[in-house]
């Protein structure tokens, strides 16, 4: 495309089916204990 | 819904439902931003003597395409989703272990009031801190990564039974097909070689409180009799952080209303050779001499933006280093399920007392009325934690119609208890700097793609 550059290819929609295992770390345990931060986490699960 | 921004030269285009970002040129901008709000026939000729019809049409044509893709003007298809989600059982996953209500210093926004949370002195047992893990195996279902914060107080207060707590899970994690994840939060006044060389070998993350400049620092962060802690502490995170090979670990700082200039502070951490940095504003009342204000927000806008633009800068040089509220990934990122029920607190995430009692985060121990049970009778209020449970972005007002709900999962509940006096509030000082954060990292992400790409 000649006007946009797409960064991710990652749609949120398709992590539906496969999403919910639980595995992920839990947001405030890493090295904020006052600001929620979810989207910087990493996803565990590889399949 | 979308939501556009400008930063450091870049134009972003944010499709909120997809995730998808879009870094585009002025005339795509315009033209997407005309389309979202449906203005863009009234607006056509306008546009038409800024940019050429051709090329206007081509970016019509470019937008039709990213629709079709499911890039671009998604549907929001989570809300029954996410509260069927919400409705499975849920399990523990995560611990913080008051360790030891007590500290040797006495920083000033300590939301734990100098280690005693509105109550008494005192250090966990390990009969109570095994009793937790107990709990923690029993409840954690099929969940087999299991992490347990020791927290303070400061938590070296009580190192013996810090490590008699990990030689204990380590022991039961084998028997019950389990990982144990134990990290430490610490001020590192009584931070030792035998302790880096204990943390080193069992602790998967490390957090080194630290605020940045001396003088900052040191304002806030000082011994009970007033003297600062930064000499005696940064050559001790310096080597630990080295130990560790610069990894697995953060120093984090609170920024206040006596450092608004608080960028400079996370370029000081940065130029002592520091290269996992978390610095986050302080929770405060509002009475507080500290207490970051509304009318601070215009330049804590810029500070991030100064910040943000510092580290695209120093992207691929020895000087770079990771800030972790600019860290956005956007391509194995959460899932929408993870992204919309938050962080876990009150379910998959307790905090346990010294004496054993759960509630339902560290923010909210020491206030009664979120007293969920203890370690030895479980969990005995089960209406609090089902109110936690069912607090996630599509039961706020204000996050519904919000970019960053995806990012941000609805923010911290404590925040949002202690500022409007329901879980369920939000805390709006907390939420501009949360979403200008957002927009730098997604910059960030722009303007490395742009050098990678230059460089291919």
């Amino acid at each position: 495309m000649k006007h946009v550059v797409t960064l991710n290819t990652k749609k949120l929609q398709n992590t539906v089916q496969k999403g919910g295992c639980g595995e992920c770390q839990t947001s405030c345990q890493s090295a904020c204990k006052t600001s929620c931060t979810v989207g910087n986490q990493s996803c565990e699960n590889k399949r | 819904m979308i939501h556009q921004f400008k930063n450091n030269g870049y134009n972003i285009v944010l499709d909120v439902n997809s995730g998808a970002v879009h870094v585009v040129d002025e005339l795509m901008y315009d033209v997407i931003g005309c389309v979202a709000d449906g203005t863009f026939e009234a607006k056509r000729s306008e546009l038409e003597t800024k940019y050429p019809a051709e090329e206007i049409k081509e970016a019509l044509e470019e937008i039709e395409e990213l629709k079709a893709n499911g890039d671009l003007f998604t549907k929001d298809v989570y809300e029954n989703y996410i509260f069927d989600f919400a409705k499975r059982p849920t399990v523990v996953k995560a611990l913080c272990l008051h360790i030891a209500h007590d500290c040797n210093l006495a920083c000033k926004y300590c939301f734990a009031e100098e280690g005693e949370y509105h109550g008494r002195r005192a250090l966990m047992s390990f009969e109570v801190g095994k009793a937790a893990l107990d709990f923690l195996i029993a409840n954690s279902g099929e969940r087999r990564n299991l992490e347990v914060d020791f927290f303070g107080g400061e938590p070296l207060l009580n190192f013996d039974v810090v490590k008699q707590l990990v030689a204990y899970g380590r022991e039961q994690e084998k028997i019950h097909n389990k990982n144990f994840r134990f990290t430490l939060t610490t001020n590192g006044v009584l931070l030792d070689d035998d302790v880096m060389e204990f943390a080193n070998r069992e602790m998967a993350n490390v957090v080194l409180s630290i605020d940045g400049r001396k003088e900052i620092h040191d304002l806030m962060r000082p011994f009970r009799k007033g003297a600062g802690s930064y000499d005696l502490i940064v050559p001790k995170f310096k080597k630990l952080a080295d130990s560790r090979n610069q990894e697995r670990y953060y120093v984090r700082g609170t920024f206040t209303r006596n450092n608004l200039d608080f960028a400079e502070d996370v370029k000081h951490l940065a130029d002592l050779g520091f290269k996992q940095i978390s610095v986050e504003p302080v929770v405060a009342k509002d009475t507080d001499d500290y207490a970051l204000r509304e009318e601070d927000l215009p330049g804590l806008f810029e500070q991030y933006d100064k910040l943000a633009a510092d580290m695209v800068e120093r992207a691929g040089t020895d000087e770079d280093f990771n800030f972790f509220h600019f860290m956005i990934d956007l391509e194995g990122g959460p899932c929408v399920a993870k992204r919309l029920s938050g962080c876990g607190s009150g379910t998959e995430y307790l905090a346990v007392t010294p004496w054993g009692d759960f509630y339902p985060c560290h923010q909210f121990v020491g206030n009664e009325d979120f007293l969920l049970g203890n370690v030895f009778d479980g969990i005995q209020k089960t209406d609090i934690v089902n109110e936690f449970k069912a607090c996630n972005v599509y039961a706020k007002p204000t996050c519904k119609e919000c970019f960053a709900r995806f990012y941000c999962s609805g923010g911290c509940a404590a925040n949002a208890y202690n500022f409007t006096g329901d879980i369920h509030g939000a805390y709006s000082v907390g939420c501009e700097l949360q979403k200008k954060r957002i927009e730098c990292a997604i910059m960030i992400k722009a303007a490395l793609a742009e050098k990678e790409a230059k460089e291919q």
